[in-house]
Protein backbone atom coordinates (compact mmCIF):
# COMPACT_ATOMS: atom_id res chain seq x y z
CA UNK A 1 0.00 0.00 0.00
CA UNK A 2 3.03 2.20 1.33
CA UNK A 3 4.10 2.01 -2.73
CA UNK A 4 1.29 2.44 -4.37
CA UNK A 5 0.90 5.68 -2.35
CA UNK A 6 4.03 6.34 -3.14
CA UNK A 7 3.52 6.30 -6.93
CA UNK A 8 0.29 7.98 -6.75
CA UNK A 9 2.19 11.01 -4.99
CA UNK A 10 4.87 11.13 -7.50
CA UNK A 11 2.70 11.61 -9.95
CA UNK A 12 1.15 14.39 -8.15
CA UNK A 13 3.79 16.91 -9.54
CA UNK A 14 3.30 15.29 -13.31
CA UNK A 15 -0.39 15.88 -13.18
CA UNK A 16 0.32 19.36 -12.16
CA UNK A 17 2.82 20.14 -15.20
CA UNK A 18 0.34 18.52 -17.39
CA UNK A 19 -2.54 20.97 -16.76
CA UNK A 20 0.50 23.73 -17.05
CA UNK A 21 1.12 23.01 -20.34
CA UNK A 22 -2.17 22.54 -21.42
CA UNK A 23 -3.02 25.56 -19.84
CA UNK A 24 0.12 27.51 -22.01
CA UNK A 25 -0.51 25.94 -24.74
CA UNK A 26 -3.62 27.70 -25.31
CA UNK A 27 -1.38 30.76 -23.88
CA UNK A 28 1.08 30.68 -26.52
CA UNK A 29 -1.45 31.26 -29.85
CA UNK A 30 0.50 34.26 -31.45
CA UNK A 31 -1.35 37.27 -31.11
CA UNK A 32 -4.82 37.71 -28.91
CA UNK A 33 -6.25 34.14 -28.76
CA UNK A 34 -9.94 35.96 -29.36
CA UNK A 35 -8.91 37.16 -32.74
CA UNK A 36 -7.58 33.65 -33.19
CA UNK A 37 -10.95 31.91 -32.18
CA UNK A 38 -13.33 34.40 -33.68
CA UNK A 39 -11.22 36.05 -37.20
CA UNK A 40 -9.69 39.24 -37.65
CA UNK A 41 -13.05 40.83 -38.91
CA UNK A 42 -15.04 39.66 -35.66
CA UNK A 43 -17.72 41.80 -34.20
CA UNK A 44 -16.16 43.57 -30.79
CA UNK A 45 -18.84 43.33 -28.72
CA UNK A 46 -18.34 39.55 -29.38
CA UNK A 47 -14.34 39.75 -28.96
CA UNK A 48 -15.39 41.77 -25.48
CA UNK A 49 -17.35 39.48 -24.41
CA UNK A 50 -15.13 36.50 -25.03
CA UNK A 51 -12.34 38.68 -23.56
CA UNK A 52 -14.40 39.24 -20.43
CA UNK A 53 -15.06 35.30 -20.28
CA UNK A 54 -11.50 33.78 -20.48
CA UNK A 55 -10.48 36.84 -18.25
CA UNK A 56 -7.82 37.29 -20.97
CA UNK A 57 -6.50 41.22 -19.61
CA UNK A 58 -6.03 39.40 -16.19
CA UNK A 59 -2.40 38.59 -15.79
CA UNK A 60 -1.02 34.73 -16.72
CA UNK A 61 -0.72 33.05 -13.48
CA UNK A 62 -4.03 34.42 -12.27
CA UNK A 63 -5.89 33.02 -15.40
CA UNK A 64 -3.90 29.97 -14.60
CA UNK A 65 -4.74 29.59 -11.42
CA UNK A 66 -8.61 30.16 -12.04
CA UNK A 67 -8.56 27.88 -14.36
CA UNK A 68 -7.23 25.59 -12.59
CA UNK A 69 -9.30 26.20 -9.74
CA UNK A 70 -11.98 25.31 -12.21
CA UNK A 71 -10.20 22.13 -13.58
CA UNK A 72 -10.01 20.98 -9.58
CA UNK A 73 -13.75 20.96 -9.83
CA UNK A 74 -14.00 19.28 -12.98
CA UNK A 75 -14.90 22.12 -15.00
CA UNK A 76 -13.01 22.48 -18.32
CA UNK A 77 -14.80 25.35 -19.43
CA UNK A 78 -17.27 25.47 -22.51
CA UNK A 79 -16.97 25.36 -26.39
CA UNK A 80 -17.08 28.89 -28.19
CA UNK A 81 -18.54 26.13 -31.45
CA UNK A 82 -21.66 24.76 -29.85
CA UNK A 83 -21.60 26.24 -26.10
CA UNK A 84 -21.61 22.81 -24.68
CA UNK A 85 -19.62 21.83 -21.57
CA UNK A 86 -16.19 20.57 -22.78
CA UNK A 87 -16.21 17.85 -20.10
CA UNK A 88 -19.76 16.35 -21.60
CA UNK A 89 -17.99 16.78 -25.15
CA UNK A 90 -15.28 14.71 -23.56
CA UNK A 91 -17.48 12.59 -21.64
CA UNK A 92 -19.52 11.66 -24.83
CA UNK A 93 -16.23 11.08 -26.86
CA UNK A 94 -14.49 9.08 -24.55
CA UNK A 95 -16.82 5.89 -24.97
CA UNK A 96 -16.68 5.31 -28.67
CA UNK A 97 -12.30 5.44 -27.82
CA UNK A 98 -12.45 3.27 -25.38
CA UNK A 99 -14.19 1.07 -26.99
CA UNK A 100 -11.66 1.11 -30.15
CA UNK A 101 -8.65 0.99 -28.15
CA UNK A 102 -9.96 -1.91 -26.48
CA UNK A 103 -11.16 -3.69 -29.54
CA UNK A 104 -7.63 -2.95 -31.08
CA UNK A 105 -6.15 -4.30 -28.27
CA UNK A 106 -8.12 -7.43 -28.59
CA UNK A 107 -6.82 -7.79 -32.28
CA UNK A 108 -3.20 -7.17 -31.35
CA UNK A 109 -3.08 -9.74 -29.11
CA UNK A 110 -4.91 -12.11 -31.20
CA UNK A 111 -2.09 -11.28 -34.10
CA UNK A 112 0.92 -10.77 -31.97
CA UNK A 113 0.31 -13.66 -29.32
CA UNK A 114 0.67 -16.48 -31.53
CA UNK A 115 3.21 -15.46 -34.30
CA UNK A 116 5.87 -14.70 -31.29
CA UNK A 117 5.10 -17.82 -30.11
CA UNK A 118 5.30 -19.86 -32.95
CA UNK A 119 8.60 -17.46 -34.07
CA UNK A 120 9.92 -18.34 -30.75
CA UNK A 121 9.52 -22.12 -31.11
CA UNK A 122 10.89 -22.36 -34.60
CA UNK A 123 13.58 -20.01 -34.21
CA UNK A 124 15.53 -19.09 -37.22
CA UNK A 125 13.09 -21.21 -39.39
CA UNK A 126 11.30 -19.82 -42.42
CA UNK A 127 8.08 -18.87 -40.21
CA UNK A 128 10.27 -16.93 -37.54
CA UNK A 129 11.84 -14.91 -40.08
CA UNK A 130 8.37 -14.18 -41.85
CA UNK A 131 7.03 -13.26 -38.65
CA UNK A 132 9.68 -10.98 -38.02
CA UNK A 133 10.10 -9.58 -41.50
CA UNK A 134 6.27 -8.78 -40.76
CA UNK A 135 6.95 -7.22 -37.43
CA UNK A 136 9.39 -5.10 -38.67
CA UNK A 137 7.26 -4.16 -41.79
CA UNK A 138 4.56 -3.05 -38.90
CA UNK A 139 6.72 -1.39 -36.89
CA UNK A 140 7.54 1.35 -39.83
CA UNK A 141 3.90 1.02 -41.60
CA UNK A 142 2.35 4.54 -40.96
CA UNK A 143 -0.95 3.42 -39.27
CA UNK A 144 -3.37 6.13 -41.25
CA UNK A 145 -1.65 4.81 -44.65
CA UNK A 146 -3.06 0.95 -43.26
CA UNK A 147 -6.14 2.45 -42.65
CA UNK A 148 -6.39 3.77 -46.29
CA UNK A 149 -5.75 0.74 -47.52
CA UNK A 150 -8.20 -1.52 -45.67
CA UNK A 151 -10.61 0.87 -46.92
CA UNK A 152 -9.36 0.74 -50.49
CA UNK A 153 -9.80 -2.84 -49.60
CA UNK A 154 -12.45 -4.17 -47.72
CA UNK A 155 -14.74 -1.03 -48.72
CA UNK A 156 -14.00 -0.17 -52.43
CA UNK A 157 -12.55 -3.19 -54.09
CA UNK A 158 -14.83 -5.64 -52.24
CA UNK A 159 -17.53 -3.75 -50.27
CA UNK A 160 -17.81 -5.52 -47.06
CA UNK A 161 -17.19 -3.55 -44.49
CA UNK A 162 -18.28 0.62 -43.69
CA UNK A 163 -15.40 3.14 -44.04
CA UNK A 164 -17.27 5.18 -41.88
CA UNK A 165 -18.26 6.05 -38.54
CA UNK A 166 -19.74 4.65 -35.36
CA UNK A 167 -22.99 2.38 -34.39
CA UNK A 168 -23.71 1.67 -30.71
CA UNK A 169 -22.86 -1.37 -29.27
CA UNK A 170 -26.33 -1.55 -27.89
CA UNK A 171 -28.15 -0.30 -30.64
CA UNK A 172 -27.22 -2.63 -33.64
CA UNK A 173 -24.21 -4.93 -32.25
CA UNK A 174 -23.37 -6.68 -35.62
CA UNK A 175 -23.25 -3.22 -37.19
CA UNK A 176 -21.36 -1.79 -34.53
CA UNK A 177 -18.80 -4.58 -34.81
CA UNK A 178 -18.81 -4.59 -38.67
CA UNK A 179 -18.02 -0.61 -37.95
CA UNK A 180 -15.52 -0.79 -35.52
CA UNK A 181 -13.41 -3.85 -37.82
CA UNK A 182 -11.48 -1.62 -39.34
CA UNK A 183 -10.01 1.18 -37.47
CA UNK A 184 -9.62 -1.77 -34.70
CA UNK A 185 -7.48 -3.56 -37.56
CA UNK A 186 -5.97 -0.30 -38.05
CA UNK A 187 -4.96 0.27 -34.60
CA UNK A 188 -4.55 -3.41 -33.72
CA UNK A 189 -1.43 -3.72 -36.28
CA UNK A 190 0.69 -1.33 -35.64
CA UNK A 191 0.45 -2.28 -31.68
CA UNK A 192 0.53 -6.21 -32.76
CA UNK A 193 4.07 -5.58 -34.83
CA UNK A 194 5.94 -5.02 -30.89
CA UNK A 195 4.23 -7.09 -28.90
CA UNK A 196 5.06 -9.68 -31.30
CA UNK A 197 8.77 -8.87 -31.30
CA UNK A 198 8.41 -8.73 -27.17
CA UNK A 199 6.86 -11.96 -26.96
CA UNK A 200 9.30 -13.53 -29.31
CA UNK A 201 12.16 -12.55 -27.43
CA UNK A 202 10.71 -13.43 -23.54
CA UNK A 203 9.83 -16.74 -25.31
CA UNK A 204 13.25 -17.32 -26.27
CA UNK A 205 14.60 -16.51 -23.30
CA UNK A 206 12.46 -18.72 -21.26
CA UNK A 207 12.69 -22.17 -23.41
CA UNK A 208 15.93 -22.41 -22.80
CA UNK A 209 15.25 -22.12 -18.84
CA UNK A 210 16.56 -24.85 -16.71
CA UNK A 211 12.82 -25.33 -15.27
CA UNK A 212 11.22 -26.05 -19.34
CA UNK A 213 14.56 -28.56 -20.23
CA UNK A 214 12.98 -30.56 -16.64
CA UNK A 215 9.17 -30.12 -17.66
CA UNK A 216 10.68 -31.56 -21.35
CA UNK A 217 12.70 -34.34 -19.53
CA UNK A 218 9.55 -35.14 -17.31
CA UNK A 219 8.13 -36.11 -21.04
CA UNK A 220 5.58 -33.54 -20.97
CA UNK A 221 4.16 -32.50 -24.88
CA UNK A 222 6.22 -30.23 -26.32
CA UNK A 223 2.79 -27.89 -26.89
CA UNK A 224 2.10 -27.73 -23.10
CA UNK A 225 5.63 -27.10 -22.29
CA UNK A 226 5.27 -24.60 -24.57
CA UNK A 227 1.89 -22.91 -24.06
CA UNK A 228 1.22 -23.42 -20.44
CA UNK A 229 4.90 -22.95 -18.71
CA UNK A 230 6.70 -20.94 -20.85
CA UNK A 231 4.32 -18.68 -22.28
CA UNK A 232 2.46 -17.54 -18.49
CA UNK A 233 6.36 -16.86 -17.54
CA UNK A 234 6.44 -14.92 -20.81
CA UNK A 235 3.60 -12.65 -20.45
CA UNK A 236 4.73 -10.56 -17.62
CA UNK A 237 7.15 -8.39 -19.68
CA UNK A 238 4.69 -8.54 -22.82
CA UNK A 239 1.92 -7.40 -20.21
CA UNK A 240 4.11 -3.92 -19.30
CA UNK A 241 4.64 -3.51 -23.05
CA UNK A 242 0.83 -3.93 -23.43
CA UNK A 243 -0.01 -1.22 -21.15
CA UNK A 244 2.56 1.18 -22.20
CA UNK A 245 1.21 0.20 -26.14
CA UNK A 246 -2.13 1.52 -24.70
CA UNK A 247 -1.19 4.13 -22.89
CA UNK A 248 0.24 5.47 -26.79
CA UNK A 249 -2.89 4.10 -28.15
CA UNK A 250 -4.52 7.46 -27.01
CA UNK A 251 -2.36 9.23 -29.27
CA UNK A 252 -2.68 6.72 -32.07
CA UNK A 253 -6.46 6.91 -32.42
CA UNK A 254 -5.94 10.28 -33.10
CA UNK A 255 -5.12 9.96 -36.63
CA UNK A 256 -7.18 6.62 -36.82
CA UNK A 257 -10.41 8.08 -36.07
CA UNK A 258 -9.60 11.26 -38.59
CA UNK A 259 -9.50 8.47 -41.50
CA UNK A 260 -12.75 6.69 -40.21
CA UNK A 261 -14.46 9.39 -39.00
CA UNK A 262 -15.02 7.48 -35.80
CA UNK A 263 -16.70 10.10 -33.14
CA UNK A 264 -13.84 9.59 -30.44
CA UNK A 265 -11.85 12.08 -28.18
CA UNK A 266 -8.75 11.64 -30.97
CA UNK A 267 -11.38 13.48 -33.87
CA UNK A 268 -13.57 15.75 -31.19
CA UNK A 269 -9.52 17.34 -30.61
CA UNK A 270 -8.65 17.77 -34.41
CA UNK A 271 -12.06 19.15 -35.38
CA UNK A 272 -11.44 21.62 -32.46
CA UNK A 273 -8.40 22.89 -34.03
CA UNK A 274 -9.61 23.48 -37.11
CA UNK A 275 -12.79 25.14 -35.38
CA UNK A 276 -10.08 26.87 -33.16
CA UNK A 277 -11.96 25.69 -30.23
CA UNK A 278 -9.58 26.36 -27.75
CA UNK A 279 -11.13 25.25 -24.87
CA UNK A 280 -12.24 21.93 -26.55
CA UNK A 281 -8.36 21.34 -27.49
CA UNK A 282 -7.43 21.99 -24.17
CA UNK A 283 -9.64 20.01 -22.41
CA UNK A 284 -8.95 16.95 -24.64
CA UNK A 285 -5.32 17.23 -24.49
CA UNK A 286 -5.40 17.57 -20.85
CA UNK A 287 -8.08 14.62 -20.11
CA UNK A 288 -6.04 12.21 -22.85
CA UNK A 289 -2.81 13.24 -21.62
CA UNK A 290 -3.96 12.64 -18.00
CA UNK A 291 -5.29 9.22 -19.48
CA UNK A 292 -2.16 8.05 -20.88
CA UNK A 293 -0.31 8.96 -17.39
CA UNK A 294 -2.59 6.87 -15.69
CA UNK A 295 -2.88 4.05 -17.62
CA UNK A 296 1.28 3.73 -17.78
CA UNK A 297 0.95 3.97 -13.90
CA UNK A 298 -1.76 1.02 -13.68
CA UNK A 299 0.61 -0.81 -15.83
CA UNK A 300 3.38 -0.28 -13.49
CA UNK A 301 1.13 -1.37 -10.58
CA UNK A 302 0.09 -3.89 -12.12
CA UNK A 303 3.60 -5.30 -12.98
CA UNK A 304 4.11 -5.38 -9.56
CA UNK A 305 1.24 -6.96 -8.07
CA UNK A 306 2.45 -9.87 -11.26
CA UNK A 307 6.18 -10.24 -10.18
CA UNK A 308 6.34 -10.53 -6.52
CA UNK A 309 9.84 -9.90 -7.27
CA UNK A 310 9.63 -6.10 -7.78
CA UNK A 311 7.30 -6.09 -4.43
CA UNK A 312 10.27 -7.08 -2.23
CA UNK A 313 12.71 -5.27 -4.24
CA UNK A 314 10.85 -2.12 -3.47
CA UNK B 1 48.59 -5.39 -34.86
CA UNK B 2 45.52 -4.89 -32.01
CA UNK B 3 42.44 -6.33 -32.65
CA UNK B 4 41.04 -2.82 -32.29
CA UNK B 5 43.33 -1.70 -34.80
CA UNK B 6 42.00 -4.46 -36.80
CA UNK B 7 38.75 -3.70 -36.59
CA UNK B 8 37.15 -2.61 -39.92
CA UNK B 9 35.32 0.89 -39.68
CA UNK B 10 31.59 1.40 -39.27
CA UNK B 11 30.47 1.82 -42.48
CA UNK B 12 32.00 -1.26 -43.39
CA UNK B 13 30.59 -3.24 -40.56
CA UNK B 14 27.16 -1.78 -41.19
CA UNK B 15 27.56 -2.96 -45.08
CA UNK B 16 28.35 -6.86 -43.64
CA UNK B 17 25.03 -6.50 -41.69
CA UNK B 18 22.44 -7.52 -44.45
CA UNK B 19 19.65 -5.81 -42.83
CA UNK B 20 21.39 -2.41 -42.14
CA UNK B 21 23.21 -2.73 -45.56
CA UNK B 22 19.40 -2.53 -46.76
CA UNK B 23 18.22 0.30 -45.05
CA UNK B 24 21.33 2.23 -45.83
CA UNK B 25 20.06 1.41 -49.14
CA UNK B 26 16.80 2.41 -48.24
CA UNK B 27 18.07 5.71 -46.81
CA UNK B 28 20.48 6.64 -49.37
CA UNK B 29 17.53 5.53 -52.18
CA UNK B 30 15.17 8.27 -50.50
CA UNK B 31 18.46 10.83 -49.99
CA UNK B 32 18.87 10.69 -54.13
CA UNK B 33 15.73 11.10 -54.68
CA UNK B 34 15.43 13.94 -52.24
CA UNK B 35 18.41 15.57 -54.32
CA UNK B 36 17.55 14.83 -57.50
CA UNK B 37 13.75 16.31 -57.13
CA UNK B 38 14.68 19.52 -58.81
CA UNK B 39 15.47 18.11 -62.18
CA UNK B 40 11.94 16.63 -62.11
CA UNK B 41 9.77 19.94 -62.17
CA UNK B 42 6.19 18.81 -62.25
CA UNK B 43 5.57 19.01 -58.54
CA UNK B 44 4.20 22.03 -58.65
CA UNK B 45 2.83 22.65 -62.27
CA UNK B 46 -0.68 21.80 -62.86
CA UNK B 47 -1.84 20.22 -66.15
CA UNK B 48 -4.94 20.13 -66.66
CA UNK B 49 -5.03 17.76 -69.55
CA UNK B 50 -3.63 15.23 -67.50
CA UNK B 51 -5.56 15.23 -64.40
CA UNK B 52 -6.13 12.00 -62.22
CA UNK B 53 -3.93 9.90 -65.12
CA UNK B 54 -2.74 6.44 -64.42
CA UNK B 55 0.82 5.68 -64.40
CA UNK B 56 1.98 5.11 -67.60
CA UNK B 57 5.23 6.15 -69.70
CA UNK B 58 4.93 9.89 -69.38
CA UNK B 59 3.98 10.10 -65.94
CA UNK B 60 5.36 6.72 -64.20
CA UNK B 61 3.57 7.07 -61.01
CA UNK B 62 0.55 8.96 -62.23
CA UNK B 63 -1.08 12.51 -62.38
CA UNK B 64 -3.38 13.87 -58.91
CA UNK B 65 -6.50 16.08 -59.63
CA UNK B 66 -4.79 19.30 -61.07
CA UNK B 67 -2.45 17.21 -63.36
CA UNK B 68 0.56 17.42 -61.21
CA UNK B 69 3.09 14.59 -61.60
CA UNK B 70 2.97 11.76 -58.47
CA UNK B 71 6.46 10.62 -58.31
CA UNK B 72 8.33 14.47 -58.70
CA UNK B 73 5.51 15.59 -55.95
CA UNK B 74 6.55 12.39 -54.14
CA UNK B 75 10.98 13.23 -54.86
CA UNK B 76 10.00 17.02 -53.61
CA UNK B 77 7.88 15.54 -50.34
CA UNK B 78 11.16 13.71 -49.63
CA UNK B 79 12.84 16.81 -49.63
CA UNK B 80 10.42 18.45 -46.82
CA UNK B 81 10.14 14.53 -44.97
CA UNK B 82 13.62 14.90 -44.89
CA UNK B 83 14.12 17.97 -43.64
CA UNK B 84 11.55 18.18 -40.84
CA UNK B 85 12.99 14.94 -39.47
CA UNK B 86 16.94 16.27 -39.50
CA UNK B 87 15.83 19.12 -38.51
CA UNK B 88 13.33 18.55 -35.40
CA UNK B 89 15.80 15.58 -34.27
CA UNK B 90 19.20 17.77 -34.95
CA UNK B 91 17.47 20.21 -32.47
CA UNK B 92 16.38 17.79 -29.65
CA UNK B 93 19.67 16.18 -30.22
CA UNK B 94 21.24 19.23 -28.97
CA UNK B 95 18.94 20.81 -26.45
CA UNK B 96 17.59 17.28 -24.99
CA UNK B 97 21.39 16.07 -25.15
CA UNK B 98 22.63 19.02 -23.38
CA UNK B 99 19.53 19.13 -20.75
CA UNK B 100 20.61 15.17 -20.26
CA UNK B 101 24.07 15.05 -19.99
CA UNK B 102 24.10 18.33 -17.56
CA UNK B 103 21.32 16.98 -15.32
CA UNK B 104 22.92 13.57 -14.81
CA UNK B 105 26.31 15.19 -14.60
CA UNK B 106 25.49 17.97 -12.19
CA UNK B 107 22.99 15.38 -10.31
CA UNK B 108 20.89 17.03 -7.31
CA UNK B 109 18.56 20.09 -7.70
CA UNK B 110 19.26 20.25 -11.07
CA UNK B 111 18.89 16.78 -12.08
CA UNK B 112 15.76 16.74 -9.89
CA UNK B 113 14.33 20.17 -12.08
CA UNK B 114 15.41 19.20 -15.43
CA UNK B 115 14.02 16.00 -15.31
CA UNK B 116 10.78 16.43 -14.08
CA UNK B 117 10.25 19.25 -16.51
CA UNK B 118 10.94 16.13 -19.51
CA UNK B 119 8.56 14.16 -17.40
CA UNK B 120 5.76 15.92 -17.99
CA UNK B 121 6.77 16.25 -21.74
CA UNK B 122 6.85 12.69 -21.27
CA UNK B 123 3.36 12.59 -20.39
CA UNK B 124 1.74 13.14 -23.21
CA UNK B 125 1.51 10.65 -26.20
CA UNK B 126 3.94 12.03 -28.72
CA UNK B 127 1.49 12.61 -31.39
CA UNK B 128 -0.98 15.04 -29.31
CA UNK B 129 1.84 16.92 -27.75
CA UNK B 130 2.96 18.01 -31.43
CA UNK B 131 -0.65 18.46 -32.43
CA UNK B 132 -1.24 20.71 -29.55
CA UNK B 133 2.04 22.75 -30.56
CA UNK B 134 0.94 23.02 -34.06
CA UNK B 135 -2.23 24.52 -32.73
CA UNK B 136 -1.46 26.58 -30.90
CA UNK B 137 1.79 28.05 -33.11
CA UNK B 138 -0.23 27.38 -36.24
CA UNK B 139 0.30 25.02 -39.38
CA UNK B 140 3.55 25.34 -41.25
CA UNK B 141 7.14 23.87 -41.94
CA UNK B 142 8.92 25.71 -39.05
CA UNK B 143 6.14 24.84 -36.91
CA UNK B 144 6.10 21.57 -36.99
CA UNK B 145 9.68 20.72 -36.81
CA UNK B 146 9.27 23.16 -32.92
CA UNK B 147 6.47 20.14 -32.23
CA UNK B 148 8.66 17.17 -33.37
CA UNK B 149 11.64 18.86 -31.65
CA UNK B 150 9.71 19.27 -28.40
CA UNK B 151 8.56 15.58 -28.76
CA UNK B 152 11.83 14.03 -29.24
CA UNK B 153 13.15 16.45 -26.80
CA UNK B 154 12.77 14.54 -23.36
CA UNK B 155 13.58 10.85 -24.99
CA UNK B 156 17.43 12.27 -25.92
CA UNK B 157 17.58 14.05 -22.63
CA UNK B 158 16.34 10.61 -20.93
CA UNK B 159 19.40 8.66 -23.08
CA UNK B 160 21.95 11.26 -22.00
CA UNK B 161 20.93 11.73 -18.54
CA UNK B 162 21.55 7.63 -18.28
CA UNK B 163 24.79 7.78 -20.08
CA UNK B 164 26.24 11.21 -18.14
CA UNK B 165 25.21 9.17 -14.69
CA UNK B 166 26.77 6.44 -15.73
CA UNK B 167 29.88 7.88 -17.13
CA UNK B 168 30.70 10.23 -13.90
CA UNK B 169 31.41 7.09 -11.96
CA UNK B 170 34.25 5.55 -14.39
CA UNK B 171 37.66 6.22 -13.00
CA UNK B 172 38.84 8.58 -15.70
CA UNK B 173 36.42 11.15 -15.09
CA UNK B 174 37.24 11.21 -11.24
CA UNK B 175 40.71 11.17 -12.21
CA UNK B 176 40.24 14.54 -13.91
CA UNK B 177 37.99 15.67 -11.01
CA UNK B 178 41.07 14.91 -8.91
CA UNK B 179 43.33 17.00 -10.72
CA UNK B 180 41.21 20.10 -10.46
CA UNK B 181 39.43 20.43 -14.15
CA UNK B 182 35.95 22.48 -14.42
CA UNK B 183 32.99 20.60 -14.19
CA UNK B 184 31.82 21.72 -17.98
CA UNK B 185 35.60 20.79 -19.34
CA UNK B 186 34.94 17.34 -17.87
CA UNK B 187 31.62 17.20 -19.63
CA UNK B 188 32.81 18.35 -22.88
CA UNK B 189 35.95 16.35 -23.03
CA UNK B 190 35.52 13.29 -20.86
CA UNK B 191 31.86 12.26 -20.72
CA UNK B 192 30.31 13.94 -24.19
CA UNK B 193 32.31 11.88 -26.50
CA UNK B 194 31.75 8.41 -24.59
CA UNK B 195 28.23 8.94 -24.10
CA UNK B 196 27.83 10.15 -27.72
CA UNK B 197 26.88 6.69 -29.49
CA UNK B 198 23.62 5.53 -27.48
CA UNK B 199 22.19 8.97 -28.00
CA UNK B 200 22.99 9.28 -31.58
CA UNK B 201 21.79 5.26 -32.11
CA UNK B 202 18.34 7.07 -30.56
CA UNK B 203 18.49 10.09 -32.75
CA UNK B 204 18.34 7.70 -35.45
CA UNK B 205 15.72 5.67 -34.42
CA UNK B 206 13.24 8.81 -33.76
CA UNK B 207 14.61 10.23 -37.02
CA UNK B 208 12.23 7.55 -38.65
CA UNK B 209 9.35 8.44 -35.39
CA UNK B 210 9.72 11.69 -36.90
CA UNK B 211 9.16 11.49 -40.42
CA UNK B 212 6.00 9.20 -39.22
CA UNK B 213 4.81 12.27 -36.82
CA UNK B 214 5.66 14.85 -39.67
CA UNK B 215 3.06 12.86 -42.29
CA UNK B 216 0.71 12.57 -39.25
CA UNK B 217 0.77 15.98 -39.08
CA UNK B 218 0.83 16.60 -42.35
CA UNK B 219 -2.39 14.05 -43.27
CA UNK B 220 -4.57 15.71 -40.63
CA UNK B 221 -3.91 19.77 -42.28
CA UNK B 222 -1.81 20.61 -39.56
CA UNK B 223 1.78 19.98 -40.33
CA UNK B 224 3.30 21.05 -43.91
CA UNK B 225 0.88 23.04 -45.68
CA UNK B 226 -0.27 22.78 -49.52
CA UNK B 227 1.26 23.57 -51.90
CA UNK B 228 4.19 22.34 -50.80
CA UNK B 229 3.63 18.27 -51.30
CA UNK B 230 4.75 16.39 -48.18
CA UNK B 231 3.46 12.93 -47.99
CA UNK B 232 1.38 13.19 -45.71
CA UNK B 233 -0.91 15.95 -47.84
CA UNK B 234 -0.50 14.16 -50.85
CA UNK B 235 -1.90 11.59 -48.84
CA UNK B 236 -4.87 13.46 -47.49
CA UNK B 237 -5.19 14.50 -50.66
CA UNK B 238 -5.94 11.26 -52.00
CA UNK B 239 -8.71 10.62 -49.90
CA UNK B 240 -11.59 12.00 -51.73
CA UNK B 241 -9.92 10.03 -55.03
CA UNK B 242 -9.84 6.88 -53.12
CA UNK B 243 -11.92 4.84 -55.62
CA UNK B 244 -11.16 6.98 -59.15
CA UNK B 245 -7.07 7.14 -58.39
CA UNK B 246 -6.30 4.40 -55.66
CA UNK B 247 -2.04 5.47 -57.00
CA UNK B 248 -2.72 8.86 -55.29
CA UNK B 249 -2.76 7.00 -51.97
CA UNK B 250 -0.78 3.82 -52.32
CA UNK B 251 3.20 6.08 -53.46
CA UNK B 252 3.18 8.49 -51.27
CA UNK B 253 2.00 6.14 -48.39
CA UNK B 254 5.14 3.69 -49.51
CA UNK B 255 7.33 6.33 -49.81
CA UNK B 256 6.70 6.89 -45.81
CA UNK B 257 7.03 2.86 -45.33
CA UNK B 258 10.22 2.52 -47.64
CA UNK B 259 11.80 5.55 -45.49
CA UNK B 260 10.70 4.86 -42.40
CA UNK B 261 11.48 1.04 -42.45
CA UNK B 262 14.88 1.91 -43.91
CA UNK B 263 15.67 4.02 -40.89
CA UNK B 264 14.48 1.64 -38.36
CA UNK B 265 17.03 -0.95 -40.22
CA UNK B 266 20.04 1.66 -40.42
CA UNK B 267 19.02 2.37 -36.44
CA UNK B 268 19.03 -1.66 -35.55
CA UNK B 269 22.20 -1.71 -37.45
CA UNK B 270 23.86 0.65 -35.67
CA UNK B 271 22.79 -0.22 -32.24
CA UNK B 272 23.99 -3.63 -33.14
CA UNK B 273 27.35 -2.00 -34.44
CA UNK B 274 28.01 0.22 -31.58
CA UNK B 275 27.09 -2.14 -28.75
CA UNK B 276 30.91 -2.60 -27.01
CA UNK B 277 30.12 -6.21 -26.76
CA UNK B 278 29.82 -6.77 -31.20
Amino acid sequence: MRMIAGRILALLPVLFGLCVLSFLLLAAVPGDPVTAMLGLEADPIAIAALRARYALDDPLPLRFLAWFWQVLQGDLGRSIQTGRPVTAMIGSALLPTLQLALAALVVSLLIAIPAGVVAATRRNGPSDFAASLIALCGLSLPSFWLGILLIMGFSIALPLLPSSGHVPFLADPWEALRHLALPALTLGAAMAAATMRMTRATMIEILSADYIRTARAKGLPGRRVVWRHALRNALMPVVTLVGLQLGQLMGGVVVTESVFSWPGIGKLTVDAIFARDFPVVQGTILVTATLFVLINLGTDLLYTVLDPRLRSRR
Amino acid sequence: MSAIAMRAPLWLRLLRDPRAALGLGLVALVLLGALAAPLLPGAETPDFMATLAAPDATHWLGTDDLGRDTLSRILAGARVSLLVGLCSVGAALLLGGTIGLVAGFFGGWVDMVLMRLMDVLLAFPGILLALGITAALGASVTNTVIAIAVVNLPVLARVARGQALALRELDYVKAQRALGFAPLTILWRAVLPNALSPILVQASVLLAASIITESYLSFLGLGVQPPTPSWGNMLRDAIGFLDQAPWLAWFPGLAIFLTVLGFNLLGDGLRDRLDPRD
